[in-house]
């Protein structure tokens, strides 16, 4: 798949993203906006994985979600690659829906293998598949995405000193790095600096990458592909930014988790073709 | 059940059964896998390791990823096996069991030793009193606190036969063995051990040994007490505890913990709803433990074969 049909896929998603939050009157698009490249790439290009779920996943590449709030971009993905149908997508958030807030096997939406949203739990999680795929002389990858925010979490700085002493190479994690938290910027709230070199100290292959550029991120995950296998996990730091693609959502950290309205919700489409046909 | 002895030859802590457990499901199942908090030698999962040391995971001084690891080594079909104190099983990583083992419903098995009081000389930090209550509140957690080595061990291996979430508590103390060795073990199915008529003594853990020290004590008075063994608290037997009270119509519940939340408390909502009856529980009565040995602690904290047989004569004297 070419560069221009990935963005087709990606403005979709962006689309819906928009259209759930808006439809649900709140939930979190800064974060999903932000991280829509990683999810096309992923489900749509580099993933082995198939839309007859399995929670075992032998023989697949596996995918973690631990920043849970970012679910309307892991929900469309899931959804434009035949996990379920699109019309579900309006569900989100809402009574008697398979597409909670945050996401969770709970109600048996295929795709999702843990529930997450309370930080800081899924880099262990995927730790821990990654290690069954070992047992189970597997070679497919884990991968796990977290937030910047999140690794303000203890659990994350446990499971980040566990990985290279046990020599998990076949996962590769992501930061979100986007410098932004619910309540102002990541510098503002709980700095946590240098974190190229406290991954690279605690053991980690750390690289860094455009998040929002498709090419430069698909360079970095197949990077990280190539340096697995060498007795350490992978960390890709992935440079975002919240609200990727609607110029008023854009680097702040206001839309971490508000819903537009009815005019911002227009504004934002206008911004996004729709290429794939809305829900 | 037949068999049980109502005196022992030897003394054994439950923990080693689980132990003994552990290594007999390694050579029988290779998808249970053990994890540990730098607590294998206290946890007696050291020949396991010995024997299976690619199934064996040592994550160090950090029980919150431990509880991850298991719940994404579940994704792939293994059975984990996490290890620890009590403690640190349940109150220091409620959230990870919360969200990533109960909510999310994997097959993790949390093996919880050094429960309670019977800890001994560390102190109140280390004696959970609290953790069947926080455990039986999580929905789809089954919670077992079995009461000697033997049944510890059967346990062990019956748990990794039912799929799901699973708290298993043990202890540390060496506490006579009085079930029957190889039994099998019945998941949510209290065993009566000694019929009775006048009060139900419902134990669970440490406490049942000393309730059926009680249970002679009563005999001497002229009471006949039933003793029933509730290893599993969550599900709970209600029927078996319900056939028992509808006979007695006066309760002694009977654990090593806080009176809140625990196997009393189990009993108590089951009783409300269908057969109201005069009820004492013994345990540790809202407050923290300290240090000691396990027997002056038990006979500080009230929670001895004394202290089951006075709560079955205090509830006697409310019988209708």
């Amino acid at each position: 798949m070419n560069t221009p049909e990935l963005q087709n896929i990606a403005s979709q998603i962006r689309r819906d993203i928009v259209r759930m939050v808006h439809g649900a009157g709140n939930g979190h698009p800064g974060g999903a906006l932000g991280c829509t490249e990683l999810f096309t790439l992923l489900y749509f290009k580099l993933m082995k994985h198939s839309p007859e779920f399995t929670m075992n996943g032998l023989g697949e590449d596996l995918f973690f979600l631990s920043n849970g709030h970012i679910s309307a971009v892991w929900y469309s993905s899931l959804a434009r690659s035949g996990y379920f149908p699109i019309t579900e997508l309006q569900s989100h958030r809402k009574i008697n829906s398979r597409l909670q807030g945050h996401p969770t096997t709970h109600e048996g939406l295929p795709g999702i293998r843990v529930a997450s949203g309370s930080l800081g739990q899924g880099l262990s999680v995927s730790i821990g598949a990654a290690l069954a795929k070992k047992l189970n002389k597997d070679p497919r990858w884990v991968y796990v995405l977290m937030g910047d925010g999140e690794l303000q979490e203890g659990q994350i700085w446990e499971a980040a000193m566990f990985a290279p002493h046990n020599q998990v190479d076949n996962l590769i994690a992501f930061v979100d790095y986007n410098g932004q938290q619910i309540d102002g910027s990541t510098l503002e709230v709980l700095e946590n600096p240098n974190l190229d070199k406290k991954f690279e100290y605690f053991g980690w292959e750390v690289l860094q990458c455009n998040g929002n550029d498709l090419e430069e991120l698909e360079a970095c995950i197949l990077k990280a592909q190539s340096l697995s296998g060498n007795k350490k996990p992978i960390m890709i730091l992935m440079h975002t930014q919240m609200g990727y693609g609607v110029d008023f959502m854009m680097g702040s950290h206001h839309w971490h988790g508000v819903a537009p309205d009815d005019a911002q919700a227009q504004k934002a489409l206008a911004q996004l073709p729709e290429t794939l046909g809305d829900f | 059940m037949a068999d049980i002895l109502f005196s022992f030859t030897e003394k054994k802590d439950t923990r080693s059964g689980f132990g003994e457990g552990l290594l007999e499901l390694g050579r029988n199942n290779d998808k249970v896998v053990a994890l540990c908090a730098d607590l294998t030698g206290s946890l007696k999962m050291g020949e396991f390791k010995a024997e299976f040391p690619e199934r064996f995971f040592q994550v160090g001084i950090a029980e919150a990823n431990m509880m991850g690891l298991a719940a994404g080594m579940t994704i792939g079909g293994f059975i984990p096996f996490a290890g620890t104190f009590a403690n640190f099983a349940t109150g220091r990583v409620y959230d990870q069991i919360r969200q990533s083992i109960a909510y999310s419903h994997k097959n993790v098995k949390i093996c919880a030793s050094h429960a309670g009081l019977t800890l001994g000389e560390d102190g109140a930090t280390h004696q959970i009193l609290e953790d069947i209550g926080m455990m039986r509140m999580l929905p789809g957690m089954t919670v077992i606190n079995p009461c000697d080595f033997n049944q510890t061990k059967a346990a062990t291996i019956a748990i990794a036969e039912h799929y799901g979430p699973v708290y298993l508590r043990f202890g540390r103390p060496k506490m006579p063995v009085f079930t029957p060795k190889d039994q099998k073990f019945e998941i949510g199915k209290a065993i009566r051990f000694i019929e009775g008529s006048d009060v139900s003594i419902f134990a669970t853990g440490h406490l049942v040994w000393y309730a059926i020290e009680a249970q002679a004590m009563l005999a001497d008075q002229g009471i006949s007490a039933e003793i029933i063994n509730i290893h599993t608290i969550k599900p709970l037997d209600e029927e078996a505890i319900l056939e028992s009270v509808r006979k007695t119509r006066a309760v002694v519940s009977a654990e090593e913990h806080q009176i809140h939340g625990g196997l009393g408390d189990a009993i108590a909502h089951v009783l409300a709803k269908k057969l109201p009856s005069p009820m004492e529980m013994v345990g540790v009565q809202d407050s923290f433990g300290e240090s000691g040995t396990p027997e002056e602690l038990m006979e500080k904290y009230h929670c001895s074969p004394k202290d089951i047989a006075q709560a079955a004569i205090e509830v006697l004297k409310r019988k209708v």
